[in-house]
């Protein structure tokens, strides 16, 4: 009985309906939580996956040895590499191909290669133009690897205590 | 200055009438189409910052001129006419969406003698006109041939009717307190400040009124005609352009008008609350500002409009049964009841509906 009494009072007075709308009505009063993208920016981790980069030694020599495991375990078989032997009895890739479009970010080339020769950084704002720039070709990821081998290097060395 | 007037002399006098009539409309109509425009801005900024986000900030100081960015997007879009499609009544649809909800804007007085038409039954005016709007979706449904369109035209035809009743029967309520059914003599039936305002006695009435005036418009919560989740966009989705933005002009002029209405009824229309205090409308300078004007009634109808988006950014849409319910077995007798202890309480002589 009372509780009927109480259910209709509740349902006249709108009682429901009212406190759903003081919950909105104090969110529009609420500090607001947008991110202003290209102005302001989210922080990222060190382990972000982006952009592909090819590293090379400290000395200017490039690390890839061409032992194809990146290729093997690349699940989007977006990779594709040719190699050879150089004068100086080393193996070394003559063509390192990573198709942007098949690539799906995963990681397994880094976590598979023992040279630390391919790795992804935290770059993620790039594009693409024109047909076949998707192809990232040994040359690229290089020039990439240099520009940013800075940022690479830090980001490796702060994730290193977890690996 | 003396020959234009004495260019305006020669024009004849019937044309005199329609030039000035014209003008008027002229006047009425741009005012509330940038209205229309900026309550878009409105909406999805209020409704962002009650989700916690900014809204549209890009365009503009602080997004003002999105609206105009969308009208010039939406003109330069193509009207698009489904194969199948009643060509005549595809085209002529969104215009029957628009004109009722500015025809309806003719008898609205927005200050003592500011009406375009002050005629002496303007709330049965309002109530003819705003039932023809309905038309507009259930033409738009039927004549895009498509699904979605014509399920959307059969929810909001059930459900507009259905809430014309409950909303008929809550004027019915104001019309017995004002004994009158001109607009600008309700207004002055409730001339003497804040207190004398119907909103305070016919308060069930001013809920119900603007639960079906939200009913009646299609918005949320009784947005199962437009139902984005379920039904894409209901009745307007086979329409793109121009032809869009005329539902949606209609839409939004649908809904101030029945905020126009609201605070003509409930809340005084121009009257100002402090009227009856002399000494805020004696000030020097603002005093101008508590004495009544066309001022309180813009402020009255941004409330409700804003009701609206608060209406929206809170509740979930209902279930069509739900509607149904709440239209026929819950509206409507409230009101029945309601008039019925009003007119009792009108034969008895009791304030304060005398």
């Amino acid at each position: 009985m009372i509780a009927t009494v109480q259910h209709w009072i509740k349902s006249f007075t709108l009682f429901e309906l009212l406190k759903g709308m003081r919950v909105t009505g104090t969110r529009l009063f609420s500090r607001k939580i947008t991110i202003q993208y290209p102005e302001e920016k989210t922080p990222i981790s060190p382990r972000f996956r982006g952009h592909h980069a090819l590293r090379r030694y400290p000395n200017g020599e490039e690390r890839c040895i061409a032992c194809k495991l990146c290729e093997a375990v690349c699940p989007a078989l977006a990779i594709t590499i040719e190699l050879e032997e150089r004068d100086d009895g080393t193996r070394r890739t003559t063509q390192y191909d990573i198709d942007m479009f098949k690539c799906i970010y995963c990681g397994f080339c880094e976590e598979a290669c023992p040279v630390d020769a391919i790795v992804e950084s935290r770059v993620f704002e790039y594009h693409f133009e024109e047909r076949g720039e998707n192809i990232m070709t040994k040359e690229k990821l290089l020039a990439f690897g240099d520009k940013h081998e800075a940022m690479i290097t830090k980001d490796k060395a702060a994730d290193a205590p977890y690996r | 200055m003396d020959s234009l007037l004495s260019i305006w002399d020669l024009v004849p006098e019937v044309l005199q009438t329609l030039i000035v009539i014209l003008l008027k409309i002229v006047a009425i109509i741009l005012p509330l189409i940038l209205a229309v425009a900026y309550t878009t801005l409105a909406e999805r900024k209020v409704i962002g910052y009650m989700q916690v986000r900014l809204g549209p900030n890009r365009v503009g100081i602080k997004g003002s001129l999105q609206p105009i960015a969308d009208t010039v997007k939406l003109m330069f879009k193509e009207v698009i006419l489904p194969t199948k499609a009643n060509t005549f009544v595809f085209y002529f649809a969104p215009v029957m969406a628009l004109t009722p909800a500015l025809v309806a804007w003719s008898v609205i007085p927005f200050q003592s003698g500011w009406a375009l038409a002050d005629i002496n039954v303007g709330l049965l005016f309002i109530l003819a006109i705003t039932s023809l709007d309905v038309f507009g979706i259930i033409l738009a449904g039927w004549a895009s041939n498509s699904k979605y369109a014509i399920l959307s035209a059969m929810r909001a035809g059930a459900q507009v009717v259905s809430y014309e009743i409950a909303m008929g029967f809550a004027l019915v309520g104001v019309l017995m307190a004002a004994g009158s059914l001109s607009l600008s003599e309700i207004v002055l039936a409730q001339s003497g400040g804040i207190t004398q305002w119907f909103m305070w006695p016919l308060f069930g009435l001013m809920v119900v009124y603007f639960i079906s005036g939200v009913a009646e418009t299609n918005r949320a919560p009784f947005d199962v005609a437009e139902g984005e989740s379920e039904i894409v966009a209901g009745f307007h989705v086979e329409y793109s352009g121009m032809a869009f933005a005329l539902f949606f002009l209609g839409e939004y002029a649908n809904m101030l008008l029945i905020s126009a209405v609201a605070a003509i009824l409930f809340m005084g229309g121009w009257l100002s609350p402090f009227e009856s205090m002399s000494a805020l409308t004696d000030l020097p300078y603002i005093g101008v500002l508590f004495g009544n004007g066309i001022h309180w009634f813009f402020l009255k109808i941004a409330f409700f409009i804003f009701l609206y988006l608060w209406f929206r950014a809170t509740f979930p849409r209902y279930r069509y049964d739900q509607i149904m319910r709440l239209g026929w077995k819950i509206l409507i007798p409230v009101t029945l009841v309601y008039i019925f202890f009003e007119g009792v309480a009108i034969g008895l002589g009791w304030k304060p509906w005398l």
